[in-house]
């Protein structure tokens, strides 16, 4: 017999949210796991990058808590692995883009250190702002 | 042969903690009868592509930057009509794929350009963004190995790609997967290319700001295993792997007492090395690890 998961509407609402602002079709992912296997910070993650595609599926607003979208680096690995051609740095950066358009920003720099700041060259410091403030 | 002039952005880490990655590629290419003819104006690139799909604001910087290359061409500062060409990997791959993005929507480059209305001219979409590995390779190794004077025998160096120069590979300058740019241009230094998955694994990229040990374990990995196979030094195209791999060495010794040390290059510094360019261009003192104790056992400098 067919089962058919339907999604509630605030669930739908979020994995529409997600498809938009990535422009991928994250219910084509079909759960192989190159992705996860290939993630050079799989083991640094809460979850793996397969569980937050499936999470993005169905629209679990959990998966705006993991810190997992926080770690991936757009390191585009797994985009030139992925055998459905899905861009999961696309849909990091959506996951991410929905948390910090609600102004919730991951990172503090006024917590760095003058001595942080003054180590750090330009390219770290521009490329952490634009991945983790609104 | 006369000289090629060219288009070349150079972005903002090429001027101060990567400024040996600048003088020894400009001084490389004078050595190739080519002079890479700095942006007379150019801003910050954005430094990462904006991967939204919904959002063209960050796609503006790096246009506004494509533009400029038109006036070059207008004002006869360039003779190559329609290439620019970019040193940083970071910078390359933001430049690239914005080009590629609005080349393939053309309405998302006619909002663009109506937003910078206060520019003389719109973007036509005649800039190729090339990365300097793309013009080494057009110029071809048997040039590269004419101007070495002091090969660089005996001495091993893992080529470091990183993600922005392979990945996505709609802008790769190689195989995502088996590159070889770097590995030909050693080998025609002299040098011997040393193999190791790890050479296209990610450094930990920005992450080295507000998560730092998680870059100290990936620049572990990256560099004991390219130890482990042999290298004596390491090269990359990028500042931001440069920064991690090199001035991370700091935290992997406090973690892991055991760490050697171990130099890492931009490979232009190399090849600058090899052509026996003027020594102003090398910039070691820019290196947490330095390079010399390795140069002089190798009798390179």
């Amino acid at each position: 017999m067919t089962k058919k998961i339907e999604l509630a509407p605030e669930n739908n609402k979020l994995c529409e949210k997600i498809c938009s602002i990535s422009g991928e079709v994250v219910t084509m992912c079909d759960q192989c796991g190159t992705c996860s296997a290939s993630c050079p910070m799989a083991a640094e993650m809460d979850i793996n990058p397969s569980e937050m595609m499936k999470m993005s599926q169905l629209g679990m607003e959990e998966v705006l808590e993991t810190k997992a979208i926080w770690l991936c680096a757009s390191c585009f690995t797994c985009v030139v692995r992925c055998p459905r051609g899905l861009d999961l740095s696309k849909v990091a950066e959506a996951l991410r883009q929905i948390k910090l358009r609600q102004a919730e920003d991951h990172m503090d720099i006024k917590k760095l250190t003058i001595e942080e700041l003054e180590g750090l060259p330009q390219i770290a410091l521009i490329s952490a702002c634009r991945k983790f403030t609104g | 042969m006369s000289q090629t002039k060219i288009a070349y952005y150079p972005g903002c880490t090429l001027k101060t903690t990567a400024k040996n990655f600048e003088d020894s590629a400009l001084a490389v290419a004078r050595a190739l009868d080519i002079e890479l003819v700095e942006l007379p104006k150019w801003n910050c690139c954005g430094t990462v592509y904006s991967l939204t799909d919904d959002n063209l604001m960050y796609h503006i910087a790096p246009v506004r930057n494509l533009l400029r290359v038109k006036q070059m061409v207008r004002d006869e500062l360039v003779t190559d009509d329609h290439r620019m060409v970019v040193l940083c990997s970071m910078c390359y791959n933001a430049l690239k794929r914005t080009n590629l993005r609005v080349k393939e929507n053309p309405e998302d480059l006619q909002k663009i350009n109506d937003f910078m209305y206060l520019e003389d001219d719109d973007y036509e979409l005649n800039v190729d963004v090339i990365h300097f590995l793309d013009l080494l390779k057009e110029i071809g190794v048997e040039k590269i190995r004419e101007k070495v004077v002091k090969p660089l025998n005996g001495l091993k160096v893992l080529p470091y790609y990183g993600c922005m120069l392979l990945r996505p590979k709609e802008v790769g300058i190689d195989d995502p997967e088996e590159p070889n740019l770097q590995e030909n241009i050693l080998a025609a230094l002299g040098a011997e290319p040393i193999d190791s998955p790890y050479r296209k694994v990610c450094c930990g990229s920005y992450l080295t700001v507000d998560n730092k040990y998680v870059v100290v374990e990936l620049a572990y990995k990256i560099l004991s295993h390219a130890q482990k196979a042999g290298a004596q030094a390491l090269t990359t195209s990028c500042p931001l792997c440069a920064f991690n791999l090199d001035n991370r060495q700091k935290e992997i010794k406090e973690k892991y007492p055991g760490f050697k040390n171990i130099p890492v290059f931009y490979f232009t510094q190399l090849m600058a090395l090899a052509f026996g360019l003027s020594n102003e261009c090398y910039g070691f003192d820019l290196h947490h690890t330095k390079p010399e104790p390795l140069l002089k056992e190798k009798q390179l400098c």
